[in-house]
């Protein structure tokens, strides 16, 4: 027990940087922040909204990038990678949908709209959703592991698609207000601080999960060999 | 080449000569997509005015579910017979296996959906031979079929088997679905040909992507 404490891993690198930036993040968007003119309060759930949809993208390249590649080398590990980044993704999808939902009500009047961005992350999460099943009734073995990563690759293939189909369809979620596709820089430069700590603290404690699922895996297939051995 | 081509079809009147003789795939989802249009009209009851609005949703909901009650067929047999063995020592290369079975997926919903249009027109009083909405029709079963196809082959394996399939199936389809639901009402409604394109376009494109990359992932599915 007092081995594993003193024991310097990355993983507990990782927690010790990650910690402390929630931490502010945290300060930032309750205390610091100022609040939105129009949108009031409500808008502080934009600095939890954001980051949360971006690592659940984030977890759908990796699922699909685990999949091809363990489709290419049949190397286990990268079936791993991606059966853990499919399970942390259902969660961060699950809490992008419900964040902007709780968002919608006051602001939209409405819980839901069919708008693109959300239809497409319910479609995403439908995905997901979907890559977990399969993984727990397909049968254990390679022929599951292949299975997972085959709805792997199609569903990366598959987003980009249902997100411009959906936006020819209709459009009414807030324009973008960062990155490479903003219509303008209007989002205020303390906002901007807040949400970059947050999406930083976000995509750290992503990484951390994601590792921490992935021992466990190892741990798992550790366990299943003793069992078929000693029977 | 001929080869290629005659190995595909040869897999492919295999299916046909077996639906022929069996008669137990495509007669009993005519009648249950007959029976979709009917719940639809107890469920919606449209007045001459709604008909042209919700028409298109209700066609493609009843060639989805028809089309995956179908495809989720595609490999029972092969298994229950102990033929998939059979199929997977062919000395053929496996795209030709998937090509084979993607086009008896797709002339058997084809062979369905001819069957279910003049009911649909009959029903909602909708002229339906129009040469747009026949084109839309068969690009959208094209991209049904190849989708279909590799997923049945993962779905049979699964242990929830038959319902395995439409949750793997629909949110990859939702971009087609969506397509052809528009364009199906733009047909009806009259829209300008250039509306009706960029659908179809994006129908087209969805096809190209999903046939290859079907073909190729479908190997992979196919090992023990």
């Amino acid at each position: 027990m007092k081995n594993t404490l003193k024991k310097i891993t990355f993983e507990n690198i990782l927690l010790g940087i990650t910690m402390p930036i929630i931490g502010v993040a945290i300060y930032m968007i309750f205390m610091w922040v100022p609040t939105e003119q129009t949108l009031g309060i409500s808008q502080r759930i934009f600095y939890i909204h954001v980051p949360s949809a971006w690592t659940a993208l984030l977890s759908v390249v990796i699922v699909a990038i685990g999949s091809l590649i363990y489709l290419i080398n049949s190397n286990e590990k990268w079936d791993s990678l991606a059966h853990s980044a499919g399970e942390v993704g259902v969660i961060l999808a699950s809490l992008t949908l419900l964040s902007g939902i709780i968002w919608a009500k006051p602001i939209w009047g409405v819980w839901w709209t069919w708008d693109a961005r959300l239809t497409t992350t319910l479609i995403l999460w439908f995905i997901l959703v979907a890559y977990l099943m399969l993984r727990s009734y397909a049968p254990t073995g390679p022929q599951g592991k292949r299975f997972g990563a085959i709805l792997g690759v199609l569903a990366l293939i598959d987003a980009p698609i249902v997100y411009y189909s959906t936006v020819w369809w209709r459009t009414a979620h807030p324009g973008m207000n960062i990155g490479p596709l903003a219509e303008s820089a209007t989002l205020d430069s303390q906002m901007y601080l807040a949400l970059m700590v947050s999406v930083v603290g976000f995509t750290l404690l992503f990484v951390y999960i994601l590792k921490e699922r992935y021992n466990m895996k190892q741990d798992e297939k550790e366990i299943d060999k003793l069992f078929t051995y000693y029977g | 080449m001929k080869s290629y081509f005659n190995s595909i079809l040869t897999l492919l009147w295999k299916d046909i000569l077996l639906e022929l003789r069996t008669k137990e795939n495509i007669a009993p989802i005519i009648v249950f997509a007959g029976l979709v249009l009917l719940i639809f009209n107890f469920a919606i009851d449209p007045t001459p005015v709604l008909v042209a609005i919700v028409a298109p949703g209700i066609l493609w909901t009843a060639f989805t579910f028809s089309g995956v009650l179908g495809m989720s067929r595609t490999f029972v047999l092969e298994k229950d017979n102990g033929t998939f063995e059979g199929m997977m020592l062919c000395p053929v290369s496996r795209e030709v296996i998937f090509f084979g079975k993607m086009l008896a997926n797709l002339s058997f919903m084809l062979l369905i959906e001819i069957l279910i249009f003049p009911f649909f027109g009959i029903l909602f009083n909708i002229s339906i031979l129009i040469p747009n909405l026949i084109l839309v029709t068969f690009l959208t079963t094209l991209g049904f079929s190849s989708i279909g196809t590799i997923f049945s082959a993962i779905s049979v394996h699964t242990r929830a088997k038959e319902i395995m399939l439409p949750i793997l199936f629909f949110p990859i389809v939702v971009p087609i679905i969506l397509a052809a639901v528009q364009s199906t009402s733009l047909i009806i409604q009259n829209g300008t040909q250039e509306s009706i394109y960029t659908w179809i376009q994006l129908i087209a494109i969805f096809d190209i992507i999903f046939i290859v990359l079907s073909a190729y992932l479908f190997q992979f599915a196919l090992e023990e």
